[in-house]
This record gives structure tokens, C-alpha cells and sequence, in this order.
């Protein structure tokens, strides 16, 4: 087992697309409250596709660095396809194995992702 | 673990168990397998003499009698024991109730539960930023004439140990039953029931060298013969008939159906094993441990340590973080080297709030721990910062 892969380590240290948007189309906030990791993500959206995304929060490296890795693999997605994500695709963007207890930590992006879209086409 | 020798530094949690516990249980399920308290054929009659003995050694261990060692699952069941079979029958409406912001869950929630089930105040004596409980706070609480004071008398977080003595003696005073949950005291150093003058006193098995599903509830005879049992059924009973049911005497009318009987067997060997070491010494060793565990992390720089700084004042149980370093974080490095630390909440939320962290690492040493332990755990906290720091 060797979770903190240079990829892992290089996302937690330099955290891509990190801060906040003027004005997003959608937006979500969560917290694993047993750990005390917080993700909020910002989406913006266009044609049916997500065209920007930023990420604010803290944590583990492990949610950290999954946000990071998600919302650079969210550009350019269908809201369609985002909404299908599953954990092994998060774990393979990893790169890592994870036991139970820390696959919390890498899913509460994604977990926060999808809530963001699921608001905004409740808004129509 | 992980292909490293194993460090094993989560003992609060639960401990290693020697060999001889296991073969005592081994020797039971082997040899004279057999329910207690019922035949007349003899293995059955030797489960019972054992299961008996064992009750015997765990009463003596705490300078208790034995009808007043009442076998449970865990310290957890025995507050709830109290909770609901003591509880239940002597707190009112408008009663209050006095536990600590320092307990475990499990001395907490069923005091919540008791307090919503019957419309009674529950209070709560907190803790100071060193670690200690509010003393002018309990003194304060307890002029509200608590029915029940229930009280740790070790912290599982800190390590703190409670001056449960003078605590039961303002309890009393009160006219409150005092309530001591001794899971983390039980396993480390020389307890005497009779000296604290507690009413109950609940602890586990598996965190003192013992099997898991076996715990211990004492209470003193006279009220737990005033009490109404717990559970009902089997094996508590001594006259039934299709319209009412008469109780056992102690302890049998608290230990509804057929006990865990190689687990009470097996804590008799785990007490057999503490009394040979020496409480005295289990404690002197703990000291040594933690004194060094505390010097050591204090020099490494960047780590923020909760609870007592003077191991005489508590357990061998040290919470702390690493500047910049998530705990889960640490915990996952620390177990690809063969470290076993707890990292969460310890179940102690409300204690975890108070020092306003959502987790904190815990090492924690007992009898088979030595020095190279901590010299491992420092070593390895090294790898942690290099991985993590940014």
C-alpha cells in the first residue's frame, strides 16, 4: 500500500483550479464532519456542459487532492456524464488503493459535484 | 503489518491479548464445553466452577465481593445497565444529572437518553485547556442536587485521571449514586471499589488484556439489590409462572441468558496475568513510557499535544497533531511503516469540539510497549512531515 503517490502529493501541495468564481451557475458546500474535510465547488455551466470549475477547502491530502484531480477532469464534461462518476473512477485518477475508512476522504468532491448540478437543474 | 513489525500503540482502544487468555478460552471450548448454572453432568458443573472463579479474581482484583461483579458485554452495557435498570427508577421529572464534557460517549449518551426519557436536566462539568476537569464547576453542579453523577475516571483522549476519590466524596455529599467509568483505569493501575466508595463502576474486558464481549459492572450490594433487573428471561430468574416471575440474587438476576462464558474464563486468565506483573508496576511502567513518549515529542517541533504534561497526572495515552499534517493523514503514512495509532474522534466529539480540532492522533502504550516503540513512532513521524509538508 502506497496511497501518497507523487500524482496524490502533487495535487494536495499545488491544488489546481483553487479559489473562487465571480459569478457560478452552481455551487455546493460539504463537510465529512467525522474528519473535518470541507469542499466547496463552484461550477460554471454551458450547453448542457461544465465549462469552469473552482474548488475552495481543507482536509486530508487525500480530499484535497481528489477535488483537484476532479474538477480538472470536469472541464468540458457533459453534466450527463458527470453525473455518472463512480468511486473507481476517482480511485483510478488516484492512481491509489484506498481502505474504507479513507475512501470518504477522496469521494466528498465528488459527492459535492454532483449536488452542485443536481441544484442547478432542479433550477431549470 | 504491512510487511514491518507490528507497533502496536492503540491499546485505549483495545489490547493485545496474551496467550494464555487465549488458551484459557481455547481450554473451555475444547475440553469442558458445556452451559453454566444448569446440568448436573460434571463438565457442566467444572464451566460453572470456572466461570464462578473467574468472577471470584475479578472481585478480588477490585477489592470488590463477587455477587456484586455483574458480567456484561462491555463498560458501554454496564452504563446502560445503570442507565435504565438504576435510572430509570430513581430520576424525575425535573431531576438533574451530572456527567462531564471529558466523558467517552458511552458515558454520556445513555445519560442523555435517561435525561430525555424522563424530562430531567443533564449537566456537564467541562474541561480547562490543560486537560482537567472544572472542579469549582462540579462543586457548582452539584449544589442542584444531581440524582446520578457519572464520571470518567481516566480520560480515553487525554489521559487525564479524574481525583475520583475526593469526586465520589462531594457526590455523596449531594445525596447523587456516583457513577465511575473505569475502562482506561481498570487495565493500568490498582483500583479498590471499596476505597473509592463508588456506587457503580463499569469497565471491559478487551482493553485489559481480556477478550472482547465480556465487561464487568460492580455495584454495591445494597443497591443493586434494591434494583429491578435489566433484561429478563433466562437465568435470572428463581420461581416463574404464567402470571408473574421472581428475581435470582445477585449477580445472576442482572445476567439474563446464557453469559459469555469462555470470555468471562478468559478474563480470569488476563486478571491471573495483571496480578503476577504487578499493578504497581504496570504502572510504573506506564509512567516511564509516557514521560519519555512526552519528552520526545515535545523536541521534535511543530506538534501540538493535548491533555496533562506531567505523566504522574495521567495515563499512557497521548493525543496530539503535526503542524500542517491531517491526522488521517498521518495515521495512513504511519501504518505504511507498522504503526498502529488511533486517529478520529475517540469517541469523545463533545471533547474534540472543546479544543476545537475534528481529530487528533492518539498513541497510547501498555505492558508489552517499550522505548524502541517510541523511538519507532518519532522515526516515522519524521517520514510524515517530509511526505507532507508543504
Amino acid at each position: 500500500m502506497d496511497i501518497y503517490r507523487e500524482n496524490v502529493l502533487d495535487h494536495y501541495k499545488n491544488p489546481r483550479n483553487f479559489g473562487k468564481m465571480g459569478s457560478p451557475d452552481a455551487k455546493y458546500y460539504d463537510t465529512n464532519p467525522l474528519c473535518g474535510d470541507e469542499i466547496e465547488i463552484q461550477l460554471k455551466i454551458s450547453g448542457g456542459k461544465v465549462t469552469e470549475v473552482m474548488f475552495q477547502g481543507q482536509g486530508c491530502a487525500i480530499s484535497q487532492a481528489s477535488a483537484s484531480i476532479l474538477t480538472e477532469k470536469l472541464i468540458g464534461m457533459g453534466l450527463a456524464d458527470a453525473m455518472k462518476i463512480e468511486k473507481e473512477q476517482i480511485t483510478d485518477w488516484l492512481g491509489t488503493e484506498l481502505t474504507p475508512s479513507r475512501l470518504k476522504c477522496a469521494l466528498l468532491s465528488l459527492m459535492v459535484a454532483k449536488a452542485a448540478i443536481n441544484e442547478f437543474e432542479k433550477k431549470g | 503489518m504491512n510487511g514491518k513489525e507490528l507497533v502496536y500503540l492503540d491499546s485505549t482502544a483495545t489490547a493485545q491479548r496474551p496467550v494464555q487468555v487465549i488458551q484459557a478460552m481455547d481450554d473451555y471450548y475444547n475440553n469442558y464445553n458445556a452451559s453454566v448454572h444448569r446440568g448436573i453432568y460434571t463438565i457442566s458443573e467444572e464451566a460453572t466452577d470456572r466461570y464462578e472463579k473467574a468472577r471470584e479474581k475479578i472481585a478480588r482484583f477490585i477489592n470488590a465481593r463477587p455477587q456484586e461483579v455483574i458480567f456484561t458485554r462491555n463498560a458501554t452495557e454496564s452504563l446502560n445497565l445503570v442507565a435504565y435498570a438504576y435510572g430509570d427508577a430513581n430520576v424525575t421529572l425535573s431531576d438533574s444529572i451530572l456527567s462531564t464534557q471529558m466523558e467517552h460517549h458511552s458515558n454520556m449518551v445513555p445519560w442523555q437518553e435517561l435525561a430525555k426519557r424522563k424530562n430531567a436536566k443533564l449537566n456537564y462539568v467541562m474541561v480547562n485547556e490543560e486537560g482537567f476537569l472544572k472542579m469549582d464547576e462540579f462543586d457548582g453542579h452539584l449544589l442542584k442536587k444531581p440524582k446520578i453523577a457519572a464520571f470518567t475516571h481516566a480520560s480515553n483522549v487525554l489521559g487525564t485521571i479524574n481525583p475520583v476519590r475526593e469526586m465520589v466524596k462531594k457526590a455523596h455529599e449531594a445525596g447523587a449514586v456516583a457513577v465511575v467509568d473505569g475502562a482506561q483505569s481498570v487495565p493500568h493501575m490498582k483500583v479498590d471499589v471499596k476505597e473509592l466508595d463508588c456506587d457503580f463502576f463499569a469497565f471491559s474486558g478487551h482493553k485489559m488484556l481480556g477478550p472482547t464481549g465480556i465487561g464487568v459492572l460492580y455495584g454495591k450490594e445494597g443497591i443493586l439489590d434494591r434494583m429491578e433487573p435489566f433484561l429478563t428471561g433466562g437465568s435470572m430468574i428463581r420461581e416463574v409462572t404464567l402470571e408473574y416471575s421472581k428475581w435470582a440474587d445477585l449477580p445472576s438476576k442482572f445476567e439474563a441468558g446464557t453469559p459469555a462464558i469462555a470470555e468471562a474464563i478468559g478474563l480470569g486468565a488476563a486478571v491471573d496475568y495483571l496480578n503476577k506483573l504487578g499493578m504497581a508496576d504496570v504502572r510504573t511502567h506506564e509512567i516511564g513510557l509516557t514521560k519519555y513518549a512526552l519528552e520526545k515529542l515535545n523536541g521534535f517541533g511543530g506538534m501540538r499535544i493535548y491533555g496533562p504534561k506531567d505523566a504522574a497526572q495521567k495515563e499512557g495515552v497521548i493525543s496530539f497533531l503535526q503542524e500542517g499534517v491531517h491526522p488521517h493523514d498521518a495515521a495512513s503514512l504511519l501504518d505504511e511503516q507498522g504503526i498502529a495509532v488511533r486517529a478520529g474522534h475517540h469517541c469523545a466529539h463533545p471533547l474534540m469540539m472543546r479544543y476545537n480540532v475534528p481529530a487528533t492522533l492518539r498513541a497510547s502504550v501498555y505492558v508489552y510497549n517499550s522505548k524502541t516503540d517510541i523511538d519507532k513512532l518519532l522515526e516515522a513521524l519524521k517520514v510524515v512531515e517530509a511526505v507532507l509538508k508543504k
